[in-house]
């Protein structure tokens, strides 16, 4: 770990990693938040407008901390990948630039309008706003996936004379087919996570015996919303990035999947651990045949394996890349099932008297974080060792100039200070949950919201 | 083409340094302004519904230098490595201090946030004069367009320059004053009682550094980095910049203390004015090479293809008539001097 693309890939994936537990509840909840201002609204029934002030608090919390941790991500492509910055910044800073005019703008008024001008706006005009921050966080998803869309799978550049990328079609890059289908995976995937959170904390509240009139309705909203979200998220929306992934990344399925070999009928491994050196996986568990079929559609259709590509193409972390590949698609089954039983359970009216399924949800809270987290990791590390695929290495794209040793530097201090930033986080989101949602803080300070 | 992105980016960071400017100044003299707790939530609350949407002006104007001027994006970032972290860990702090101060009602912890919030404003202001001055200075880029400066050296000019050197710790200076009278005329113009006449005596009494201050560096900005006078001297109409800038500084120093919303107009109109001045002054030139005239970063060998800089046209113009839209929107919203009543929920 001396050499310097080692720290600057270990400073990006821990600055991004951090940052993403939280936009992904952000733009989650901002979708269920809506969702209990429109009942709030239509039913006028003031119950329903309490509870999204809760989660509102929450939102402020946790979108701060978002902000903070967001800021260094848009910095770091200059400072740590200056190569890859001077080559393709003419592309992706169109996206990123965009987010900042068209969405941190939007966010940043209107945030600090859903926080603190409830009384001045009436409720319609809280609605809105509520509705104006939804729309800011998922304008702001779609333009950093249209980012990481462009690195795996470039579309709409030409090349110059000297290697320079240059964009070549605007439109070609906002709408790359990858873009779309990834975004409809990730958002998805953030719903899950906001759905999980918010049936956790109702369930915490029902088995706590406090806040109950709340804790259904939070369970009500999570669970409905999370069983359409569950499934949609294996099918079709998993399903199309899995096959956008078998299309234009072969190499990246097939350490996925751990397929050293080529061959016909593949099968899926559920269970196993691959070993690179010796080319096999050690106690497996598979399903015969099934990957084939979930790639091409055909039981015996042929799927390339790692020996198809040269070595020097192949992701340099296979293991990694496997194990985040089977967490994600592991749990995602997994949530499926809880979801599919407790809507059940609440479609049948038995769900709240279900200690076990109380239990259960209030558990899960952690795992769609960790899946979301695996997801990004399949995505990131499947990538490699290409920075932008086909077009530019990562060896290749960091910044000339920058040690070792001060790379070390900012990431230990960036260790440390989300490490502040990670206590009081739970500190105070804990300390709102604890207080529950009738609980009113009269606010006589400022602090809408925090950065964009 | 490159010409107007090159305006556009500038437009933008000055808007940055205008807006965030005073809440950063307010930063600066929160704990001298206001004594007690009640009266440090009335700061607080004097910059709570903006601050944050002026910060969105740096990662905007941020944004829009990466993907018009990669290239400068690129060498600047990776070159000033070590401050632009720390004025990352700065807004970091700044943004949680303010953010998380009040979710708490206990002296300690609002204390300790307090401090937190006036040490990063005030170090940020210092940072952001030095980072200026070392755009104006130069930097010791290499043939391959790149530079690497650790903080300090020997703090001489010269080829082998850190961040920190007498010229740029004369400006970061000059901004931490700069920022402080700005702040100030913010405050005096948002408060009532004795939180007012603080910022007011503050105003009155920053206004010697300032006006001391942007005389000594514009006498040794001009020789520090001759690109300036000659751009004067060859485009004379350039010398509405600095005279903005002198007119907003006279206009200060008249206002500051009498005219509280003229005062900070004033201020604005002295940031502005230096601002351009500087932009003017060291065109073509986004990043002068200390080392070799040649391998200086302009606007002509930084800049994205010509297809995405006029696409990009397209989209900027209608997003910053968006974005101009909530922020009259915001600023009207929480117009006029703000008061400790609990009727209106946060700010």
């Amino acid at each position: 770990m001396q050499d310097a693309l080692t720290v600057h890939r270990l400073h990006f994936a821990f600055t991004i990693t951090y940052h993403y537990i939280f936009p992904q509840l952000t733009m989650g909840l901002a979708l269920l938040i809506v969702i209990l201002k429109t009942v709030g609204l239509r039913t006028g029934d003031d119950h329903y407008n309490r509870a999204a002030r809760f989660w509102a608090r929450i939102f402020g919390i946790n979108f701060a901390v978002g902000v903070v941790t967001g800021i260094p991500m848009e910095f770091q492509f200059g400072t740590n990948w200056a190569s890859f910055s001077r080559a393709a910044g003419g592309v992706i800073g169109q996206t990123l630039a965009m987010e900042g005019v068209f969405s941190f703008f939007l966010e940043s008024t209107f945030l600090g309008l859903l926080l603190f001008g409830e009384k001045r706006l009436g409720p319609r005009g809280h609605w809105f706003a509520a509705f104006m921050v939804f729309l800011g966080s998922w304008l702001s998803g779609y333009l950093i996936i249209a980012t990481d869309a462009w690195m795996q799978y470039p579309v709409g550049y030409t090349l110059g004379p000297d290697g320079e990328i240059m964009l070549s079609s605007f439109w070609g890059l906002v709408l790359n087919p990858w873009a779309v289908r990834q975004y409809l995976h990730n958002m998805n995937g953030a719903v899950v996570t906001a759905c999980f959170v918010m049936a956790s904390i109702g369930a915490f509240y029902l088995l706590s015996g406090r806040h109950e009139p709340y804790g259904r309705t939070f369970v009500r909203l999570g669970v409905r919303v999370g069983v359409v979200a569950t499934i949609l998220q294996l099918f079709p929306f998993g399903d199309a990035q899995g096959r956008m992934v078998a299309r234009h990344q072969p190499a990246t399925l097939a350490a996925m999947e751990a397929i050293f070999t080529t061959r016909e009928g593949a099968p899926l491994v559920i269970i196993g651990q691959p070993d690179v050196q010796r080319r096999q996986i050690d106690n497996p568990i598979v399903i015969p045949g099934m990957l084939s079929l979930l790639t091409y559609r055909r039981w015996t259709a042929e799927v390339k394996g790692l020996d198809s590509f040269p070595e020097a193409d192949w992701p340099d972390n296979i293991p990694l890349l496997y194990y985040g590949y089977h967490i994600m698609v592991g749990l995602g089954t997994i949530f499926i099932a809880v979801m599919i039983t407790a809507a059940w359970k609440l479609w049948r009216g038995r769900l709240f008297a279900s200690r076990l399924m109380l239990w259960t949800l209030m558990l899960s809270l952690p795992f769609p974080y960790i899946a979301n987290t695996a997801g990004w990791i399949t995505a990131e590390v499947g990538r490699q060792p290409w920075l932008i695929y086909g077009l530019l290495r990562t060896s290749k794209g960091v910044s000339p100039q920058v040690s070792a040793g001060n790379a070390w530097f900012t990431l230990i201090g960036f260790m440390g200070m989300y490490t502040v930033l990670g206590i009081l986080f739970l500190f105070l989101a804990g300390r709102e949950i604890q207080h529950g949602p009738g609980h009113e803080t009269v606010r006589t300070v400022p602090a809408p919201g925090g950065t964009p | 083409m490159e010409t107007i992105w090159f305006c556009l980016v500038a437009v933008m960071i000055a808007m940055y340094v205008v807006l965030d400017g005073f809440d950063i100044g307010a930063g600066i003299i929160h704990l001298l302004v206001a004594k007690s707790d009640s009266e440090r939530r009335l700061v607080l609350r004097s910059i709570g519904p903006v601050w944050d949407g002026n910060e969105v002006w740096l990662l905007a104007a941020g944004g829009t230098l990466y993907f018009a001027f990669p290239a400068l994006y690129a060498s600047g970032f990776s070159g000033f490595y070590l401050p632009l972290m720390m004025v990352l860990w700065l807004l970091i702090l700044r943004g949680i201090s303010i953010e998380f101060r009040s979710h708490i009602e206990v002296p300690v912890w609002m204390q300790f946030w307090d401090a937190v919030f006036s040490l990063s404003s005030l170090l940020l202001a210092v940072f952001y004069g030095a980072a200026l001055g070392n755009v104006v200075r130069g930097v010791p880029l290499d043939e391959k367009g790149y530079f690497f400066e650790a903080l300090w050296t020997d703090f001489r000019l010269g080829p082998n320059t850190g961040i920190l050197d007498w010229y740029t710790v004369l400006v970061g200076i000059a901004a931490f004053f700069a920022l402080t009278l700005h702040g100030a005329t913010w405050v005096a113009m948002k408060t009532e009682g004795p939180v007012a006449e603080r910022s007011r005596a503050i105003g009155r009494r920053v206004r010697w550094a300032v006006a001391g201050l942007t005389l000594i560096i514009t006498i040794v900005t001009f020789r520090v980095q001759p690109q300036v006078p000659a751009n004067l001297t060859g485009h004379p109409w350039g010398f509405v910049f600095p005279a903005l800038a002198l007119a907003g500084l006279l206009a200060a120093w008249r206002f500051v203390g009498r005219d509280d919303v003229k005062a900070f107009l004033s201020s604005c109109a002295y940031l502005l004015g230096m601002l351009t001045s500087v932009v003017f002054g060291v065109y073509p030139y986004v990043l002068p090479a200390s080392t070799n005239p040649a391998y200086s970063l302009t606007v002509h060998n930084a800049k994205a293809a010509d297809y995405g800089l006029k696409v990009g046209l397209v989209w900027w113009v209608i997003g910053m008539t968006l974005a101009t839209g909530y922020f009259v929107f915001a600023y009207r919203y929480s117009a006029g001097k703000v008061s400790l009543s609990v009727e209106e929920e946060g700010y």
